[in-house]
């Protein structure tokens, strides 16, 4: 039995395991004490959050004033960094939500992570149009709520309207998702557990789960449909992120490629963030056996593939631009790649178009170094795709009397290195005291996908195919061929 | 009275085969704990299928229905605004949030409905047969009373013993508080 694997495909666990040593394997680092390099880097990164709420406080205290921004360029670095993390924080969902419909397996061994992923690069995201208001203790003004003006509601036609729903929408959906797939893993840890607070902690966490038959059906089925509502909403999302701009009249902007080159360009980062944990994660973790080599490939072929689908955008935007005949347009366009800002430009066009193409080479995509490198790349140049898009289509509007440059201030840099401080805090705890693979997925893909198991279970159902009874295991055998009734 | 004979078995192979021989040798299985879903073993149990996508269903148009009966009502009825001379009721472009609200009920809906048939909580009990049902060992209990003889037990033993039971052992939950 057990679900047909086709030889030619690549182990996705390797070495000899068992479920106990698959447990064992994953459940190491959230015991004992920490290491050393987790301090030292909670360490950089909790300073760089510290240092994210001092930049935030100053901004609230001064007001937006301390950032550079001016009467031309009223958008920039804010924004910027709200889509990059928006952006980054698709992948967890895709990989656990449109893989599982696609009955992907190689999702299993890192879905866990980059759903965690997700959800700390959407906290993130979610800070800048807090701060952006710069009273943000006004933020509730965008809920629909029973006021005393009115009442008068917020515009529903409004895509930043849209956009409030779609990330909160988004966040909730995830967090759930991620942690009800925790549950049964907090209940593997519990029952490890010797201390006595460690295991009321973990069955705090595990909401008493013990794997009962039925629940794991309802789980099942909770999975399913989850996954089912999250493909759709996880397009939406950076669809409607997309609109902020896209339904505007600003030249640049007012594109209706933007939402599939949006969510392209939001897989294509997202993808090269999880690359970036994962690689530093499988190693440092010691889950190499796990998060193998065939995992990192089948994500750089995503990236190869989003990568390419973002170039194409790119030169489909500059031809429309030519082609509209429309002279603003055109010039958006002609001062992107030719104006005072160019560099960013390039910068952009070679980290997202060129690099990725190296990955059409088999060894390269298997070349951990290379991975590595592009996936640090990709997010780069993802960050000055947004830059370019949002500062170098405003920078020289219509009049040139009012043509302004934007550099950022201080402040600004700040924010945008603390929220990256404030994001690998986030994932350094999650990767201390949670299952940062999902054991429980991991063992039911092992019999089918596991480098050792497929082939004790290839000889078991070639035994069992020439008519012979054999089943059970290793305790089974005295007893096979007695019959009960 | 509380009390369990539990069969653990290494194998989700043999335990669903064990499953069905326990049934056919007329023992009412009470529960089955695996580690991971095995697949067949809801239908090898006679478990009826899950209704939860159902709740999902009614969480998701309930969602539907007060996001797009909301926005009409209040662009068109509490306090009309003219946005750019666009009409009152533009049905368009209510779409996006219409469609946040559907998913985010039917999730929320499943998720609490999951939790609450389930019977999970942060301050959960769970009667743990064994510590190792959640690592690598599948738990068959069968429940026995006052009125279950010695010979029953053996019987039980038996059954397990002969459909490949790594290991057996009785659990006594009232003992034990």
């Amino acid at each position: 039995m057990g679900s047909y694997e086709s030889p030619i495909r690549e182990p996705l666990i390797l070495g000899d395991k068992d479920y106990k040593q698959i447990t064992t394997d994953i459940v190491r680092s959230t015991q004992g004490f920490p290491p050393l390099s987790w301090v030292i880097a909670i360490s950089i990164a909790g300073s760089l959050a510290a240092f994210y709420f001092f930049c935030v406080a100053w901004t609230v205290y001064y007001g937006i004033g301390v950032w550079n921004l001016n009467k031309t360029v009223g958008w920039a670095y804010d924004i910027t960094n709200f889509v990059w993390w928006v952006g980054i924080g698709h992948a967890g969902t895709l990989i656990s939500a449109v893989l599982l419909l696609f009955r992907q397996k190689w999702r299993t061994g890192i879905n866990r992570a980059a759903e965690a992923m997700t959800i700390f690069a959407v906290i993130c995201a979610a800070q800048f149009p807090g701060i952006h208001m710069g009273r943000p203790w006004m933020a509730f003004f965008i809920f629909p709520y029973p006021n005393s003006r009115g009442p008068l509601w917020p515009n529903f036609q409004s895509p930043l309207m849209w956009d409030v729903f779609a990330i909160s929408t988004y966040f909730t959906v995830s967090l759930l998702f991620w942690y009800s797939g925790l549950l049964p893993d907090f209940g593997t840890i519990r029952d490890r557990s010797k201390g006595k607070i460690r295991k009321a902690i973990y069955n705090a966490l595990s909401f008493g789960w013990r794997g009962e038959a039925k629940h794991w059906q309802r789980f099942e089925s909770l999975s399913l449909v989850l996954a089912g509502l999250s493909t759709p909403l996880v397009l939406s999302v950076h669809t409607i992120v997309s609109f902020d701009f896209a339904t505007s009249v600003i030249p640049g902007w007012h594109t209706t490629i933007f939402p599939p080159y949006f969510v392209a360009g939001a897989i294509f980062s997202g993808f090269a963030m999880v690359l970036t944990l994962m690689l530093i994660t499988r190693k440092v973790l010691k889950l190499e056996d796990y998060i193998t080599i065939a995992h990192i490939e089948a994500m750089n072929k995503i990236i190869l593939l989003t990568g390419s689908i973002v170039g194409i955008a790119y030169i489909t935007e500059l031809w429309t631009a030519w082609y509209s005949g429309f002279i603003y347009e055109w010039f958006a366009f002609y001062n992107r790649a030719l104006g005072p800002m160019a560099w960013a430009y390039y910068i952009m066009m070679t980290c997202n178009v060129i690099s990725p193409q190296f990955f059409w080479i088999k060894k390269l995509r298997r070349n951990l170094y290379l991975t590595f490198f592009l996936s640090i790349t990709v997010n780069i140049g993802m960050w000055f795709e947004r830059f370019v898009i949002i500062v170098t289509s405003l920078y020289r509007d219509y009049i040139p009397s009012s043509w302004a440059d934007y550099y950022p201030s201080w402040v600004e840099v700040g924010i945008y290195v603390g929220t990256i401080g404030l994001f690998f805090t986030l994932f350094l705890l999650f990767a201390r005291a949670f299952p940062v693979i999902a054991i429980a997925e991991v063992k039911s893909i092992l019999k089918s996908s596991g480098a050792a198991a497929r082939v004790k279970q290839k000889a078991k159902d070639d035994a069992m195919a020439k008519g012979g009874y054999a089943e059970g295991g290793d305790l089974a055998g005295a007893h096979h061929d007695v019959k009960i009734d | 009275m509380d009390k369990y004979v539990v069969g653990l078995y290494d194998d989700e192979e043999v335990l669903l085969s064990a499953v069905k021989k326990v049934k056919q040798a007329g023992f009412h299985i009470h529960e089955v704990v695996t580690p991971f879903p095995v697949h067949g073993l809801d239908d090898a149990l006679g478990h009826r299928q899950s209704r939860l996508h159902t709740v999902g269903f009614v969480g998701g148009a309930t969602g539907f229905t007060i996001a797009i009966s909301f926005m009409i009502w209040a662009a068109t009825s509490s306090y009309p605004t003219n946005y750019g001379g666009k009409p009152y009721l533009s049905l368009p472009s209510y779409i996006p949030i219409t469609f946040e609200l559907t998913v985010l009920f039917a999730a929320i809906s499943m998720v609490v409905a999951f939790f609450i048939r389930c019977g999970l909580s942060i301050s959960a009990k769970p009667k743990i047969y064994d510590e190792r049902t959640t690592d690598y060992l599948f738990g068959m209990a069968i429940k026995v009373t006052e009125d279950t003889t010695p010979e029953d037990y053996s019987r039980i033993n038996d059954t397990f013993t002969k459909t490949g039971v790594a290991e057996i052992k009785v659990r006594d939950f009232d003992e034990e508080k």
